[in-house]
């Protein structure tokens, strides 16, 4: 079905609801409520603010409302050097720090004409989808206890932190590892890592076999799930929806995939996920699969890992030539691009930071008007936000 | 101790003559301190520990052996809480609504018997009275949602009174079947209609009703977790949603009460199933009006009502919740059918048999 | 595909031919592009056409995800580009210390104005993107809405709004979406100070890590 159609049948079968109440709520005085949710809301996971008009349970008008995080990393970037940058943005989403750096390194890496070596590219994939699995495994159990399911989100925190410790067995960091250079990567993997890492990777199959018929398989999360917050893939992608969220509306487009930035995923063999529902479910459903996904591309990765240095010959201090370049990855949240403005200097004049979730948030909007209260925690625990990468 | 001092103590208590205040007095104060017992044993056992447990977690484990006294410190700790009252709140209501739900509560367990002569108020219309009174809280969670002037609150009482009030009829049909069994409404009756009672002739274990009224247990079960507003059934108190519902507001010792309700309803009610579908404080082997059971009762009792607390619980830990439409929908469309067919059916085999 | 390695004349047409596609469609307002092979494409545009190379590039090329908008300040830092402290720290009229060899450069595909707006624009067929600048003069600054073309650019413009303080005409909404509703100017023009640097100075490059290349050479 043509957007413009769905969008205007929803429309029109709203006004037409709303029509049909309006004489009755005048008979009996009523008048629509303002709920405000947030900036503290269990739902919200963060200080999104959300101003919702009801009329009984359903939603009117939903307006989200950030800002209460903006940290003006665009800004601090310009007084910044470039190695000083990557401490700065793994606080961008921080369930999956390692993921946000790299983008902007290989802008950066465009601007000097460096390339990295093979190894350092392949661990760099690695982390890449490790920091995938830690923040996408989170979503998994979260969206459940948004649902009222108290138990998976203990088992997502259980088998998450396998994940964490293997990051942190190579960067150092759990959280912020702020691993990744202009050139290369830091360290070399220590010994050991790579069987270890295979074996948390089976774990995390177990963990995504166990919710697909612990969540996925539940009648009451189905129940609750299809049908709600359908977004038709061509309205999706003119709100700039990516990731999951849009291959959830059938879009077979992944970064990975189909971008042009030279990280490992064409040396190694794995399948795009999509769903042609578009609800809620169907969201839920990827980012599953791409989480099993992500374990085989790591295994596969550490199978045919490239001997050689990790580490391209870069000046000691960084000044990144004129120019402009802009450098996207599929991230866990979806896109997540840079485009850097490098005037010579030791900073970069401007750095415009695409962040996901940004994006996928700015449907809410049109995805709230009609729905029910319960539904508005479907809808936002399913299209997945990170404060921090709406904020920035 | 021996048997036969206990015998003659409990005969002693008896055949005890008090002032009926007295003998009111004693009553009242026992229920009053069974309810925060109830409360504490199944917060401890299923709350803290079968939770953590499936969950791959421990739970307290510092206060009191393996954590047995966390509860104590927690009630201590609310204790010392402030005492909030919203400054739009209507502030009789609010102070009341709490007392309105624990006192529903209360008046549940005047009517559960725990042996043959334990037990508080023996009445002909007992288990009528217990879903009658039981209904009572959704009063108390009206008056907290809306004297709470707080629109999470208020949302909160809406739903659970729409929710509490669709849910008694599956809760009394449910029921009926039993009544039709047994052929009495008074709760002791029951119980030994179960003991006494016969499987197609076989009278090896009695009859506790489960095995005949399968149906009405589930219904019973489904429509109990709907009363505790438990998960699945929780969107009254939905935090991720509305954030506490009713008892967003609530604070220190009103928030306990609340608790206690909570808590000391599903024993209340999971006490009543074990009476009604279990055989209740009798072994089917027994001689029902022996002394010893005034002592045993209690005990089989407990264990009986945490079977069955074990089933709620386990539904409460592992299920998410379902939609305000869908659950109005699971009722009307679900469960008051089914109940109506297994009365009907019930009905018939009562009359052929 | 690195940036340097892939020679692809493939894709290079291909870009060839997107330009040369918006250049018809645009026909005056289209004012230059820039292409690096295999890599990205920029096009400048006149600020009339803003909403036309919009729809040309989403009807005629293709580029249905809607990527962002935001907007360059091409004003030298009036406070120093460099992490050197005494450029950090000026004094207190910023047109004292601002030096007067540094005048505005501008990136690919030229620019004559110190804004510039930025669109990028993604093929998810063609798997290319398209960086989309137009020039807003001083005095006028101000440029149509995209919102009747993507909808999604509803949130990035009240973005840019605030920030640099452009405005988008016919935009319904167009009030702060990250800043308290008070605050006052556009943080990310480059005369605007960052006062944290202000309050305390930054200690500049004090520790430079050891890189694992640097220390065979």
């Amino acid at each position: 079905m043509n957007t413009a159609d769905v969008h205007q049948r929803r429309q029109m079968d709203y006004v037409a609801s709303q029509a049909a109440d309006a004489r009755l709520n005048l008979e009996i005085e009523t008048e629509g409520m303002t709920l405000n949710i947030g900036p503290q809301h269990p739902a919200t996971h963060g200080t999104l603010r959300l101003v919702a008009r009801l009329d009984g349970e359903q939603v009117v008008e939903a307006e989200p409302i950030m800002g209460y995080m903006h940290r003006g990393y665009e800004k601090l970037t310009e007084v910044r050097t470039y190695p000083q940058v990557t401490t700065l943005i793994n606080r961008i989403d921080w369930l999956g720090s390692f993921a946000n750096e790299v983008p902007f390194i290989l802008a950066a890496e465009k601007l000097m004409e460096i390339e990295a070596p093979p190894r350092a590219m392949w661990i760099r994939t690695v982390l890449f989808e490790l920091s995938r699995i830690a923040n996408i495994s989170l979503f998994l159990g979260d969206m459940a206890v948004q649902l009222g399911a108290l138990t998976p989100v203990f088992m997502a925190f259980r088998d998450r932190e396998f994940v964490l410790n293997q990051i942190e067995a190579v960067t150092g960091g759990r959280f912020h590892p702020n691993f990744d250079r202009i050139g290369g990567i830091k360290d070399d993997l220590p010994k050991g890592w790579i069987n270890d890492t295979k074996a948390v990777m089976g774990r995390i199959r177990d963990f995504c076999d166990e919710f697909e018929e612990l969540v996925l398989g539940n009648e009451i999360f189905q129940a609750r799930c299809r049908g709600i917050g359908i977004i038709p893939p061509a309205m999706g992608l003119s709100y700039g929806l990516s990731g999951a969220n849009i291959r959830a509306s059938g879009v077979d487009w992944d970064l990975r995939r189909d971008g042009n930035e030279a990280l490992a995923y064409n040396q190694v063999d794995w399948k795009v996920w999509t769903h042609p529902d578009g609800d809620s479910f169907a969201r839920y459903w990827v980012r599953l699969q791409e989480t099993r996904e992500a374990t085989y591309i790591v295994e596969q990765l550490l199978d045919g890992l490239p001997a050689g240095p990790i580490m391209a010959k870069v000046p000691r201090i960084i000044k990144v030539p004129a120019g402009e370049a802009y450098s996207s990855t599929e991230n866990p949240l979806g896109e997540m691009s840079y485009y850097i403005v490098s005037q010579g200097d030791l900073v970069p004049f401007r750095v415009k930071i695409r962040s996901a979730s940004f994006s996928n948030m700015s449907i809410t909007p049109w995805l709230l008007k009609g729905v029910f209260v319960p539904d508005i925690v479907t809808i936002l625990a399913s299209l997945y936000f990170i404060l921090g990468d709406i904020d920035r | 101790m021996t048997p036969a001092f206990l015998q003659s103590l409990t005969g002693a208590v008896l055949a005890l003559e008090v002032p009926y205040w007295v003998s009111s007095a004693i009553k009242l104060g026992l229920v009053a301190l069974v309810i925060p017992t109830a409360a504490l044993m199944l917060g401890y056992v299923f709350l803290l520990k079968m939770m953590s447990f499936m969950q791959s977690r421990l739970g307290p484990m510092e206060a009191g052996p393996y954590g047995s006294l966390q509860l104590l410190a927690d009630g201590v700790k609310f204790l010392q809480k402030e005492d909030i009252f919203p400054e739009k709140a209507d502030r009789t209501v609010f102070a009341l609504a709490p007392l309105v739900v624990l006192i529903s509560t209360f008046l549940i367990y005047v009517v559960i018997p725990a042996g043959p002569d334990a037990v508080v108020a023996q009445l002909d219309v007992g288990i009528f009275y217990a879903l009658a009174v039981s209904s009572l809280s959704v009063v108390g969670i009206l008056m907290a949602g809306w004297a709470s002037a707080n629109k999470y609150a208020l949302m909160g009482g809406l739903r659970a009174a729409g929710q509490l009030i669709a849910y008694e009829l599956p809760l009394v049909l449910a029921v009926m079947g039993v009544v039709i069994q047994a052929g009495t409404l008074d709760l002791q009756k029951i119980v030994t209609a179960q003991a006494h009672g016969e499987i197609f002739g076989w009278g090896g274990i009695g009859n506790p009703f489960i095995l005949t009224q399968f149906v009405g247990f589930f219904i019973f079960l489904v429509a109990v977790q709907a009363e505790l507003t438990q998960p699945p059934f929780d969107m009254p108190v939905a935090e991720s949603e509305i954030v506490g519902g009713y008892q967003v507001e609530y604070t220190g010792f009103r928030f306990l009460f609340f608790f206690m309700g909570e808590f000391g309803t599903a024993f209340a009610f999971a006490a009543l199933a074990a009476v009604m579908f279990l055989g209740g404080w009798a072994l089917p082997w027994g001689d029902l009006t022996h002394w010893g059971f005034n002592i045993a009762g209690p005990v089989i009792l407990l264990i009986k009502t945490l079977a069955v607390a074990t089933l709620i619980f386990w539904f409460r830990f592992t299920y998410p919740r379902l939609r305000e439409d869908q659950l109005q929908r699971l009722a009307w469309k679900f469960l008051i059918p089914l109940s109506l067919v297994n009365i009907v059916v019930t009905g018939i085999f009562k009359v052929a048999l | 595909m690195s940036p340097l390695s892939s020679t692809s004349t493939e894709v290079d047409e291909q870009r060839q031919q997107w330009a040369a596609t918006l250049a018809d469609a645009l026909g005056n307002g289209y004012l230059d592009h820039h292409i690096i092979p295999g890599s990205d494409l920029w096009v400048r545009v006149a600020k009339q056409s803003w909403v036309e190379v919009a729809t040309a590039a989403r009807d005629q090329l293709g580029c249905t995800f809607f990527d962002w908008i935001s907007a360059i300040d091409w004003l030298p830092s009036p406070y120093g580009r460099d992490m050197n402290a005494q450029e950090d720290n000026p004094a207190q009229d910023p047109s004292e210390t601002s030096k007067p060899e540094k005048t505005i450069e501008h990136g690919h595909a030229g620019g004559k104005t110190r804004f510039q707006m930025l669109l990028r624009l993604h093929s998810i067929s063609a798997h290319m993107g398209i960086n989309i600048k137009a020039d807003l003069p001083d005095a006028d600054l101000n440029i149509d809405t995209l919102i009747e073309v993507f909808p999604g650019a509803n949130w990035h413009e009240r973005e840019v709004w605030e920030m640099f303080g452009i405005h988008f005409n016919g935009h319904p909404d167009l009030r702060h979406i990250y800043l308290p509703g008070e605050f006052e100017g556009n943080p990310l023009r480059k005369d605007f100070p960052l006062l944290a640097r202000r309050v305390k100075p930054w200690p500049g490059i004090v520790d430079v890590e050891m890189f694992p290349g640097e220390e065979t050479s």
